[in-house]
This record gives structure tokens, C-alpha cells and sequence, in this order.
């Protein structure tokens, strides 16, 4: 098992590098390897600029979508396995209690009030943290409140949400808010700008902080709240940090995103038959899985047709065979 | 002031429930094993989960050293008391060395991951209970008797003086029990406390050094082996005639047949 996992590291770390410059060739306008590396050296050396075509395709276009992918797969990735981990459940994904379709509506009601851009991934965030908060308050508020009751109250307050935005959708223009809404719910990151990445980076790095601090203790978390205390955790407590930092990382990546399935679960999945299940590992390791995987779904998203894909469509198509596929080959580890 | 654990007319019963159990009262001293016996359901494993804070007392006392148990946070106990769990329900498969290593979680900060020492420590439980050569195995695929020696290296490394096993031998084969509690002897030799819970009353004879008998919600019957598991207790525990005989100097309880 050590002598193998030798290499993987390397791979596991040299993966999202690699994609990251292969990405930047790929698209409509043909830009070859050495201009994109002089292109990115510009700032630095300016006698580098090729063209001011280039560099425009480069820094405007190309760059912030590669950020984007690299940190919303990232984000999503971690917080999968972190959740994951505390749910004891290896098929949890980050939305379990809601944040997708509470960011869904705070998107869906800024459109509706025809706000900008701005507004829409402001309203995302806040409602993703508000609906995950309702969730866990409503937990709390039952005596026998255990993981079970935070689940199942996670699916009640989901569905309410989805509900809320289906009466958005409802009293939505049909000409004009109701594809908005519908295409910022099918997940894209075709309008993503630095300003917008910029706005979520402090949220995402001090959740991921968060959880790359916690990684080992949530191997003791995922062996049972009993067994955690009797180790000199308190589980409560510790279940709660690691939802409010996996919320922070969910909400803001869902923000500029829209909604993604399948790469939260999937990918700590994958990750986990890779490196095993320690979590010292894990976390690191599927933070670089997973933006490798979202940058590869969206060079895919923007290239397989003249019309881009929306990315949720994508990762669903491609995440459902991939995991199905797993299933068959690993799954008898947890039977 | 020897006193590890002492238990003072404590009682526990649920929110709006009826009560578990009653005025149990019963101390355990460094080196002492204690053996809880009693029929299923009598509230032996809630008692057991009393004594580390995992359940709370709804009345009476639990003193750890001499101070109440309420003035110790989750992390302070788990540096006196391990606890070994009747059962477990495995989720991922971590390999033996991790699983092992997790008892050092009471003297690593929540925001760090285990150092040297910690790796050093856990290497000595794994070669103490002669499993070092399973350490990269995955726990989920280990047989019964080779998981609970995992847990057990798991408590030596957290290093307490206060050891809690529920039922520990209840999913071991005959010859793994016994191996079991030669074990759990010699950690009692070497100055740990030992308090589990068990099913058979051969073992509070073969490796207790004192028992306590539950039955309808209390101790019928509290003190040293000799004392306590007569015939007259085992039947009232168990409602079956059980006879004592004595073979090699050692007592051994062989259940009389019903007609």
C-alpha cells in the first residue's frame, strides 16, 4: 500500500497544475503554449506581450474561468469529503442541508428584482448560509436532536426551498427572468469575472483553512459521536465548526457558480479509493481532484459545442457513469 | 483517595422515561478489575456510559479522583477514562495504525495533527499486543477478536489509568475471550483500573477482583467474587438454577437444566 502511494502524490499535486496551462489553449481563438506562458509572464516582463488580442483572451476571458473552476471544484470537493466524514455516510454531498437550493432562491429573488450581477451572487451566498442555519436551529431544537433529525431536517428545509423557487420561477417574466433564473440554477461559469472570484476567495480560504485544520480529528468524528467523546472530543462543537466552515466554502462557491451536483460526491469518492480514507490526506487531496475535475468538465462545458453546456449538466452526465462505475468496483469496502 | 472512580446513590432515568436505575452506589481503586453482571436490559451498558460522561446521572454523585465529574470538560476525562464501545459500527476503512493512533486525540490540539511521539506511542500499544504486523491492514476487514485487540491498543495509547469495557468478550470466540482476559489481567497487574460489564459469570471468578451483580434496577449484590456469585445471586439474577463447582481451586458456574 506505502510503495504505491508514492507516486500518486506527485500526480494528486501536478494534476490541477498541469490542466491549468492546457486550459488556457483551449477555446475558440487558437493561442499556442509559448504564448500563453509569455502572455501570463507579461505583467512581470513586459517586453513578453504578444498581441493585445492575446493578452485580452488570456487575463479577460480564459484566466478567470480557470480560477473559477480550479476554486469552485476545490470547494466543493473538500466540503463533500469533510461532510462526508462528520455524517459518517460516504454518499453525502455538500448540499445535504440545503445550501444549494437556498442559494438557488437568493439567486432566483434578485433576479426577480432584477438586480445586478453583484446582488444575484451577494443574495446566493447569504441565502445558502441562511437555509443551512435553519436547518441546524431546527435540529437543535429537538431534544433527541442527533445526526439523523439534522439530516432529515436538512431534506425538509431543502425541499422548501426548492419550492420557494419554483414559485420564483412561477411569477418569473417568461421572456426574460424565467431563462435566467432556469440557467443560473442549471450551473455555468460562463459569467464569471475577477471581480466576482475576487469576492469569494476570503469566504473560501478561511473555510478550507478551517477544514485543512480539522482534517486529522475528523477521522475521530467519522467513528461515531460516542467513541469521539470518549477520545476527548466534544462532537457537537465539532460537527458544528465543520458545517458552518463547509457552508462558508458551499455558499461562495455556489454563488458564482449556480448549482453543480455530483462533483461534492463524487470526487471525495474517487479521491478516497485513491489515497485511502485517512483524512489528513483526504481533504488536501480532494481539494486538487476536484479542481482538476471542474476544470476538465469546463474546458468540456465550453468546447463540445458551438452553444456552451451548462457545467451542472455536464458534471451530472459525466459524474452519474463515473460514480455508478465506482460503485461496482469499490464499493463492497462499505457493504 | 485511591479512589479512581466512586459512585454515590446515583441514578439515571430518561427526560420523560422511566428510570434506568437506582441508588447504585461503588467505588474502583488502581488495580482493582470490577465485573457489572446481570441479565439483558437491566441498564448495564447506561450505567457504564454514566461513568465517563457519555450519559449523564439524573441524581447522586460521580467523583473521577476524588473531584465531581461535572467539573471535567470531554478532554480531561478522556485523559483518565478509555472506553471500549459493545459495539461498533464501522464507516470508512482506516488501517489498523490510524485507528490505534486515534487515542492520542486528548493530547493533540483540534487544530493539529499527531507528532513523532504520537506515532512513537502507538507503535508500542500495536507491539504490546503483539499486532504490530497488522497495522496496515484495514480494520473493517479484521475478524472480531483481532478488532477488539485494535481497540484495546487504541485505550493503551490514550494512556488512562481508568479502563471501561462493555461486554468486551461478547463477540469473541471461547478461546479469544480467555486470551481477552488474561489480558485485561496483566493491564490490571500494571496499575489499571478496570470496570466491564459481561455475560458470563465465570469471568468475575477467573479475572475480577470485585463484582457487582444488576438486577431491577440496582446492585443486589456488591464485593469480592467469592462473596458476591453464589448460587443464590445467579439465580436471582437470572431466574435459572445455576450450580458452583469447584475445579482446581477455581470456581466455574454450570447451569442446571430446566425439566
Amino acid at each position: 500500500m506505502k510503495n504505491k502511494e508514492v507516486y500518486k502524490i506527485p500526480v494528486i499535486i501536478f494534476l490541477p497544475i498541469i490542466l491549468f496551462f492546457v486550459s488556457f489553449l483551449i477555446g475558440r481563438y487558437p493561442i499556442s503554449p509559448v504564448e500563453v506562458v509569455m502572455t501570463l509572464l507579461s505583467p512581470i516582463f513586459p517586453e513578453f506581450t504578444i498581441s493585445s488580442t492575446i493578452t485580452s483572451i488570456v487575463f479577460d476571458i480564459r484566466l478567470p474561468r480557470i480560477i473559477a473552476a480550479i476554486l469552485v471544484g476545490a470547494s466543493l470537493s473538500i466540503a463533500g469529503a469533510a461532510f462526508q466524514g462528520i455524517f459518517r455516510n460516504p454518499l453525502v454531498s455538500p448540499d445535504l442541508l440545503g445550501v444549494s437550493n437556498g442559494a438557488g432562491f437568493g439567486a432566483s429573488l434578485a433576479i426577480l428584482a432584477s438586480s445586478s450581477n453583484v446582488i444575484i451572487q451577494i443574495l446566493a451566498f447569504v441565502f445558502g448560509i441562511i437555509s443551512v442555519s435553519i436547518t441546524y436551529l431546527i435540529s437543535k431544537s429537538y431534544k433527541s436532536g442527533g445526526i439523523l433529525v439534522l439530516v432529515l431536517s436538512g431534506v425538509a428545509i431543502s425541499a422548501f426551498f426548492y419550492a420557494l423557487i419554483s414559485g420564483a420561477k412561477f411569477i418569473a417574466d417568461p421572456y426574460d427572468k424565467l431563462p435566467q433564473i432556469t440557467y443560473w440554477l442549471m450551473g455555468s461559469l460562463s459569467s464569471v469575472t475577477l471581480e466576482k472570484i475576487l469576492m469569494i476567495m476570503i469566504p473560501i480560504a478561511i473555510g478550507i483553512g478551517i477544514l485543512l485544520f480539522l482534517r486529522w480529528h475528523l477521522n475521530i468524528l467519522s467513528m461515531g459521536d460516542e467513541e469521539a467523546q470518549s477520545l476527548g472530543i466534544h462532537p457537537e462543537k465539532f460537527r458544528l465548526i465543520t458545517i458552518l466552515a463547509s457552508t462558508l466554502v458551499t455558499s461562495a462557491a455556489v454563488s458564482i457558480s449556480g448549482i453543480i451536483g455530483w462533483v461534492g460526491l463524487v470526487v471525495p469518492h474517487i479521491t478516497r479509493m485513491i489515497v485511502g480514507p485517512d483524512n489528513r490526506i483526504l481533504l488536501p487531496a480532494s481539494l486538487s481532484v476536484g479542481a482538476s475535475f471542474l476544470l476538465l468538465m469546463d474546458n468540456l462545458s465550453r468546447t463540445l459545442n458551438a452553444i456552451e453546456i451548462p457545467l451542472g449538466i455536464l458534471t451530472a452526465i459525466i459524474g452519474v457513469p463515473i460514480f455508478l462505475l465506482l460503485l461496482r468496483k469499490g464499493y463492497s469496502e462499505w457493504s | 483517595m485511591n479512589k479512581l472512580i466512586e459512585a454515590k446513590n446515583i441514578s439515571f432515568s430518561y427526560q420523560y422515561g422511566e428510570s434506568i436505575f437506582e441508588n447504585v452506589n461503588f467505588n474502583i481503586e488502581k488495580g482493582e478489575v470490577l465485573c457489572i453482571l446481570g441479565p439483558n436490559g437491566t441498564g448495564k451498558t447506561t450505567l457504564i456510559k454514566c461513568l465517563n460522561g457519555l450519559n449523564n446521572v439524573s441524581n447522586g454523585e460521580i467523583n473521577i479522583k476524588g473531584k465531581s465529574i461535572k467539573q471535567y470538560s470531554f478532554k480531561e476525562i478522556s485523559k483518565i477514562i478509555g472506553y471500549i464501545p459493545q459495539q461498533h459500527t464501522p464507516t470508512f476503512p482506516f488501517n489498523v495504525f490510524d485507528v490505534v493512533l486515534m487515542g492520542r486525540s486528548p493530547y493533540i490540539n483540534l487544530t493539529e495533527s499527531p507528532k513523532e511521539e504520537d506515532i512513537k506511542i502507538t507503535e508500542k500499544a500495536l507491539k504490546t499486543l503483539g499486532i504490530y504486523n497488522m497495522k496496515d491492514k484495514e480494520y473493517t476487514n479484521l475478524s472480531g477478536g483481532e478488532r477488539q485487540l485494535v481497540f484495546l491498543a487504541r485505550v493503551m495509547a490514550q494512556g488512562t489509568e481508568v479502563l471501561i469495557l462493555d461486554e468486551p468478550t461478547s463477540h469473541l470466540d471461547f478461546g479469544n475471550q480467555i486470551r481477552f482476559l488474561e489480558i485485561i489481567e496483566k493491564l490490571a497487574k500494571s496499575g489499571l483500573a478496570v470496570i466491564m460489564s459481561s455475560h458470563f459469570p465465570d469471568h468475575a471468578f477467573s479475572s475480577s477482583t470485585k463484582v457487582a451483580i444488576m438486577k431491577n434496577k440496582s446492585f443486589i449484590d456488591f464485593g469480592k467474587p467469592n462473596d458476591v456469585v453464589t448460587e443464590e445471586n445467579l439465580k436471582k439474577a437470572y431466574n435459572i438454577d445455576i450450580k458452583l463447582l469447584e475445579l482446581d481451586n477455581r470456581k466455574v458456574c454450570v447451569p442446571i437444566k430446566h425439566i
